[in-house]
């Protein structure tokens, strides 16, 4: 056990901890956050997705005590249910969801890609979503919102 | 939902058991789909089962089909708002949860729609709290009920005079039957149904706060891992409970026959103590061999049916100037949701709660209250949404797992599956192989059509007796439901084509009545259900995905054979009017070139394209669709890149458009999935697809294809069935699409590169 630090959604959390606990179960059941959820251990389907220096992050296979000082924002921190983040307007606007258990690993991949390079082609979008996994087969509409946002906001706002 | 009104129903519930029980299962037959459903508490013909309406007029509702993310939440708060006058934010809709809600049975086969849109259930029950509220308006204000307007929960009279649902009713029991001639609104009235209300669910799922089963938190939770077997079969042979004993937070070691579990104060804490926990298994029974599996289905022992037999098929292929045989494989496959499955379960001495994302609550009660040895009544079994099932997932089993390990300890628990446990250990789709037999006139028409086919089949849905019937209850000690040979029995009663054994172009024709949706009246479906090495179960459009492909497929043949058009040999061959209007549709929104498939001068090398065409009547009579598939096929790498469907739908009157395209994209991209990639793979001992490296599933990166999908939303017939109709005709309208603009004929799903590259070789090496 050890005592972390841990900044999520601009909280300041401290915890008492096993620091090779991966960070997902920090978030999902310390934290108790719906955003980041399991769904293979493994990196291989994006469910647990968290972004941490700008970049998605696996938080399924990254120990908490790797976080370090960095704030870490699931998809709750990017906005509310009365204020949602442009991103997530999008997806909403658009439908993109049936169950909605991936949403995770695909609004914040491609919000991490559009504000890290907001010109991204198609084909750099498709090769950054290439470890995101949808079952219920949504793609067509999350491709769509995905879009909508890079055409109507990435670039013109800081996130 | 108000503590009162479930102290209500419960008290009611007392009332209900001293019915006769022949009188309450009359009154289920009558109420319910074609579901089994048990006599819970909750009475289905009584009114306040489906519909309570409080003081400020606000409306909660009972449903016992659930939302899994195909939008079953949306259309059935729509229905309700529809057939009550309300908006829609006025109606709350509580789903599956047998403390409350009426037993419907398992939300499944395409069958929420109709049971609760048409005349019975849900719409009925809101229809009839409509009424109710219209004839007590007419007392309180003293005018004919035919001079009342209703809208907005407001009934307003001639004079102006108007009275609210919440000063007529508020907060007391209607104490009155579900109304059978009550007045449903029709399509034409519509301004709630038939909209595409955006999904309810949306904000929540986007912002990160909607509750799955997987968030779920009681107050002292501990998390639970179980330990499957390594090989298929394996026993406990002993179990070192000191190998984890030095992990902090540990609770329990749990053993029960071949079923372990651990149990400990954080999930981290829990994985590392199933990680290491040293347990002694025996060796397991050994597999049969992949590579021949298909054939050995043949040689097992078989529970037929004889779906139709006009006795005359022999006599047929004798006479006949030509004789058409085809063989089709279809492999296991996995639901594979993106989530593990996930439940809690609070097992006390005495009671039991689970929160479960169980298709099938009250199944689910009666099998936990098996487990635990508890009676019925002390179980109460509580959906929450999981990662969509697409049928029987983990879902079952994991909320047979909470509740063993939480009954060991007394204390809530949470149990969530590894991905190698979700994969290997659960009830595929069934593998299939299916013998395809036609008599050919010398015009090329199909003067007779026989179908055979053996489906493996192992456990399935527990239901409210079978715990065997998924992995858990096997650990526990119960078996499952054997396959019992049994020869094929005459079949007397009319032809129901619910796993779409019968091809759409047959007659159908039982003791002179024809329900088929075809011409051929020379026709024998005889199925072989054989004994599985794997638990199997429903996955999205069970054994109709299976045989669809083989009869749509071995259609193509048969038009390519007589240099027919695919579109115009089909039709030669149809009968039933819904499916030739979906097939013209189709045909005519891809802007269907009329000519026989393959194409012709097709290239040797390079990339090549073409286009195929499948139709279905779902389950004989519950959705018609028809798909055509646009491909490019590389000839070099063997890669097929489907660019294009086009699908024509048909699923009676629409209640949400957007929820019906929504499913149907999905659905069709699901299809392509299984089609191109998707099979589970075993060695001799076990299964070897346990993750998305060796199972795959195509990511969001890929090319996708263009899809249009056409709703022909016909008004004066019931509403059936819109989510399994169209990924049924997938790897059928793609196979025929890689004839057409290759040449080759792929059998055996799925169609992988490495298979479409071998078959190019062996035609242009032969050729």
């Amino acid at each position: 056990m050890s005592t972390i630090s841990l900044k999520v959604n601009g909280r300041l959390h401290t915890l008492e901890l096993d620091p090779a606990t991966p960070l997902l179960f920090v978030l999902a059941d310390d934290l108790e956050l719906r955003g980041p959820k399991f769904g293979c251990g493994m990196a291989l389907c994006g469910a647990c997705t968290v972004i941490l220096r700008g970049q998605v992050v696996r938080s399924c296979v990254m120990p908490v005590s790797a976080v370090g000082p960095d704030e870490v924002t699931t998809l709750e921190g990017l906005g509310t249910p009365e204020k949602p983040h442009p991103i997530q307007q999008c997806f909403i606007d658009e439908g993109a969801a049936q169950c909605g258990f991936c949403l995770s690993g695909v609004i914040l991949t491609a919000k991490a890609v559009l504000d890290a390079k907001p010109t991204a082609s198609d084909e750099e979008m498709r090769e950054s979503l290439g470890g995101v996994l949808c079952r219920c087969f949504t793609h067509l509409r999350m491709l769509r919102a995905i879009r909508k946002y890079k055409e109507e906001f990435a670039g013109k706002r800081k996130a | 939902m108000s503590t009162s009104r479930r102290e209500f129903l419960k008290n009611a519930g007392a009332l209900i058991v001293s019915f006769s029980a022949a009188s309450l299962a009359d009154s289920l037959t009558f109420a319910q789909g074609p579901f089994d459903t048990h006599p819970s508490h909750i009475d289905p013909t009584k009114l306040d089962s489906w519909i309570a309406v409080d003081a400020d007029g606000a409306v909660t509702a009972y449903t016992g089909k659930c939302d899994f993310g195909q939008g079953m939440f949306t259309s059935q708060t729509q229905l309700v708002a529809e057939e009550l006058c309300v908006r829609i934010d006025r109606v709350k809709l509580i789903q599956c949860d047998t403390s409350v809600t009426p037993d419907q049975g398992t939300t499944s086969g395409s069958q929420s729609t109709p049971t609760n849109f048409n005349s019975g259930n849900l719409g009925q029950a809101a229809a009839t709290a409509r009424e109710a509220l219209i004839s007590m308006a007419a007392k309180h204000l003293g005018e004919a009920p035919d001079q009342l307007t209703v809208a907005d929960g407001v009934i307003t009279g001639k004079a102006g005079r108007h009275v609210t649902y919440g000063e007529l009713i508020g907060d007391k029991r209607f104490d009155i039957p579900l109304s059978t001639t009550v007045k449903r609104r029709q399509p034409v009235q519509w301004t709630v149904l038939g909209k595409p209300v955006p999904s309810l669910d949306r904000v929540a799922l986007m912002t990160g706060r909607f509750e799955f089963v997987h968030n779920v938190r009681v107050p002292g939770m501990l998390y639970g891992r179980v330990m499957r077997p390594p090989d298929v079969g394996s026993t406990v042979a002993g179990v070192d409970e000191a190998s984890v004993r030095q992990i902090s937070g540990l609770v329990k070691v749990v053993v029960r026959n071949n079923f372990v579990g651990v149990i400990a104060e954080k999930q981290w804490q829990a994985v590392q103590a199933a990680r290491r926990l040293k347990v002694n298994w025996s060796p397991g029974q050994g597999l049969p061999a992949q590579k021949t599996f298909y054939d050995s289905m043949r040689k097992l022992p078989s529970r037929d049916a004889l779906m139709v037999d006009s006795k005359d098929v022999e006599r047929q292929f004798s006479a006949a100037r030509t004789v058409v045989r085809a063989t089709y494989s279809y492999p296991f496959q996995t639901h594979g949701s993106v989530g593990t499955s996930c439940a809690v379960a609070d097992v006390k001495a005495d009671h039991a709660t689970v929160w479960s994302a169980t298709q099938s609550v009250y199944p689910t009660r009666s099998i936990v209250a098996k487990l635990l040895n508890l009676p019925l009544d002390n179980v109460r079994v509580v959906y929450v949404r999981g990662s969509a099932c697409y049928g029987l997932n983990g879902a079952d089993a994991v909320s047979f797992d909470a509740a063993l390990l939480s009954h060991a300890v007394g204390k809530p628990v949470r149990v969530q599956l590894s991905r190698e446990d979700e994969m290997a250990w659960d009830n595929f789709g069934a593998a299939c192989v299916v013998d395809q037999r036609a008599a050919i006139d010398h015009n090329g028409a199909i003067v007779a059509w026989e179908f055979e086919n053996w489906i493996a089949s192992r456990g399935g849905r527990p239901g409210y007796d079978h715990p065997g019937n998924v992995i858990t209850g096997l650990l526990a000690g119960y078996e499952p439901e054997q396959v019992k040979p049994r020869a094929p029995a005459e079949p007397t009663e009319e032809l129901r084509n619910r796993s779409n054994a019968a091809p759409s172009y047959v007659a159908g024709c039982i003791g002179g009545k024809c329900s088929g949706a075809g011409t051929i009246r020379s026709e024998r479906v005889l199925s072989h259900t054989v004994p599985s090495p794997f638990f199997t179960g429903p996955l999205r459009s069970p054994e109709r995905i299976q045989n669809t492909f083989a009869h749509e497929c071995f259609m193509d043949e048969l038009s390519a054979r007589a240099t027919a058009d695919p579109v115009a040999f089909r039709l030669q061959h149809l009968s039933e009017k819904r499916i030739i209007d979906v097939l013209k549709s189709a045909a005519e929104a891809a802007i269907w070139e009329k000519r026989p498939s393959p194409r012709i001068n097709i290239a040797r090398t390079g990339t090549v394209s073409g286009r195929g065409i499948a139709c279905v009547a779902y389950e004989g009579n519950n959705g018609y669709a028809a798909l055509v598939a646009e491909v490019t096929v590389d000839l070099i790498s063997g890669r097929v890149q489907p660019t294009r469907f086009i699908v024509a739908l048909d699923c009676g009157p629409v209640s949400n458009p957007d929820g019906v395209r929504n499913q149907t994209e999905g659905g069709i991209l699901q299809g392509m999935s299984r089609a191109l990639v998707e099979e589970v793979t075993w060695d001799d001992k076990r299964v070897t697809s346990t993750d998305w490296e060796t199972y795959e599933s195509p990511y969001l990166g890929i090319e996708i294809p263009k899809i249009d999908v056409v709703l022909m939303n016909p008004t004066g017939v019931p509403a059936i069935g819109a989510g399994e109709t169209a990924i049924t005709l997938v790897p059928a309208a793609i196979g025929n699409a890689i004839f057409d603009a290759t040449g080759i004929r792929l059998r055996e799903v799925p169609f992988t590169a490495d298979r479409v590259k071998a078959a190019h070789l062996a035609m242009t090496g032969s050729a």
